[in-house]
């Protein structure tokens, strides 16, 4: 497995991820980005940058931050439907969508702790674009069922849900969700890698399209709003990761 | 006029009784280190935390300790600077008793708290497990609408909210500017102790740009001065970053119980 790489190509796996779920949000309304989520505030910037009248939150960043409510506004704001794209991760996910924030092994003493389910068990139902992304593609994250469901990828039919999965960003594939038969179909495979190798590091199965295609490269264009404006603004909400940051200069 | 002020943090905490339910405020609002240094120091002991809705270091540093019954959040992490490396610990030893919730329930049952209704209906959660570890959470269906199941959440009613603040005056009033969810602990909390960063000479509630974001005074138990009280951690009113090389010590500390136990003590010293 090979993957992007930064000498031949002239860009970074971040910066494709970035770009990705920035291209997957643009146009929208109302972006928001949950804490510790640099690449998602990245594609939210960036999304920002290509579609102006684009409104974002991240949060634990008072830069972009504009509620005046305190911390159950986002919350607020999401079950009125003023929200229009949230990203959320998992220590697990799995086939049908469902994440895991919690824990693997037993609840009461689990073998890993995870920090907690935060806003998910909410959002995902709520929000109707939800972007699923975890960098790291490996069978370890995407299994077959999850230890504990944080958030359900799917619900029954009577369940008042507008939103849920939409999308899922790795650094090996971009998948869709399609909610009724509650299952991801491959988009596009990353650059540098094949199908095969994907299959290999999936514990889930996925649907195919009629033909495997790789994700469009980076434009010039998404380059420098990325390394210029987007980068900029980063460093106000991610001073430590902006310091470290891995996106190439 | 009762005088709401303490001359340490010490004195502010004094009173908190083991097994008291403590409502503590996220790292990006007030949060109250020096404060819990002084639980530390008391040796407060089955406190139950109530992360408002997230913590970080104060969690850690709380649990690490010892002082921890049991942890009520929807997360607890150090943000930019990992997992909380005692929490991880110690919950996946099972030391520590866990009510995991979502961000918006803690709100919620908070909410219903400060408006002294028993529960509130809450979206979203239905089909997670959370369900089946908050037993206290119920799912019921909406009676103005046919076959719409809902989660509803209990009342959240802390015995003491705890949290640092920018300014207070010589009343008691207490000002959070938009960092409401702290207004929000004090209106559900029985008792609310804060520290501050300094004292505002005149009345916060006569001036209504000040008013707004105010916590009245008769909310307020008990008040300490105590500028800086916040750090490590950052204080966005104030413009205060995170110290990242004191925060990185701990965590590198915090990987062992040992090295935790050393850490401390040097710094309650």
């Amino acid at each position: 497995m090979s993957g992007v790489d930064p000498a031949r190509d002239g860009y970074t796996t971040e910066e494709l991820l970035a770009i990705v779920m920035g291209r997957l949000t643009t146009g929208l309304g109302h972006i928001a980005v949950g804490a510790l989520s640099p690449l998602p505030a990245a594609a939210a910037l960036l999304a920002r940058e290509l579609s102006p009248r684009t409104e974002i939150t991240i949060l634990g960043s008072p830069r972009h931050m504009r509620f005046t409510d305190g911390g159950r506004e986002l919350f607020d704001c999401a079950a009125q439907g003023r929200l229009d794209a949230f990203f959320l991760s998992g220590g697990q996910i799995d086939g049908q969508a469902n994440i895991n924030l919690v824990a693997i092994g037993d609840y009461v003493k689990p073998k890993r702790r995870f920090p907690g389910s935060f806003g998910s068990a909410y959002l995902y139902h709520l929000v109707p674009k939800v972007i699923l992304f975890r960098q790291e593609h490996s069978p370890r994250v995407f299994v077959e069922h999850v230890d504990f469901v944080s958030a359900a990828g799917t619900s029954p039919r009577n369940v008042y849900r507008p939103g849920g999965p939409k999308h899922l960003v790795t650094e090996m594939a971009v998948m869709d969700f399609d909610a009724g038969p509650g299952r991801f179909r491959l988009n596009t495979v990353q650059p540098g890698y094949t199908e095969a190798e994907l299959r290999k590091q999936t514990g889930f199965t996925y649907a195919l399209p009629a033909e495997v295609r790789t994700t469009p490269a980076p434009t010039a264009e998404e380059l420098a709003l990325l390394r210029g404006p987007v980068r900029e603004e980063l460093v106000h909400a991610y001073p430590k990761f902006a310091r470290e940051a891995y996106l190439a200069p | 006029m009762p005088d709401r002020y303490c001359s340490t943090p010490d004195v502010l905490v004094a009173d908190v009784a083991d097994g008291s339910s403590i409502a503590v405020a996220p790292d990006y609002s007030g949060v109250a280190i020096a404060a819990t240094r002084a639980l530390i120091r008391k040796q407060a002991r089955r406190l139950h935390l109530i992360a408002v809705p997230q913590s970080g270091l104060q969690a850690d540093l709380l649990i690490g300790a010892g002082c921890v019954g049991i942890m009520e959040c929807a997360g607890v992490n150090l943000g930019e600077f990992g997992l909380a490396p005692r929490f991880t610990d110690w919950v996946q030893q099972g030391r520590l008793t866990m009510r995991d919730a979502t961000c918006p329930a803690i709100h919620a049952g908070l909410q219903a708290a400060e408006k002294g209704v028993p529960f509130i209906p809450l979206r979203g959660i239905l089909g997670s497990d959370l369900l089946n570890e908050r037993p206290d959470w119920r799912v019921i269906d909406n009676p103005y609408q046919h076959d719409d199941p809902i989660v509803l959440i209990p009342a959240i009613k802390p015995d003491v909210a705890l949290f640092h603040a920018a300014l207070a005056d010589r009343a008691g009033n207490v000002w959070v500017g938009i960092r409401r969810e702290l207004m929000l602990m004090a209106h559900a909390a029985r008792r609310t102790l804060v520290t501050v960063e300094a004292i505002h000479d005149g009345d916060l509630l006569t001036d209504p740009t000040l008013a707004a974001g105010t916590i009245p005074a008769f909310y307020v138990s008990r008040i300490c001065l105590e500028p800086g009280g916040m750090r490590p951690l950052g204080f966005s009113p104030a413009g205060e970053q995170a110290d990242a090389p004191m925060i990185e010590a701990y965590v590198a500390a915090a990987r062992t119980q040992a090295g935790f136990d050393a850490h401390l003590a040097e710094w309650l010293a």
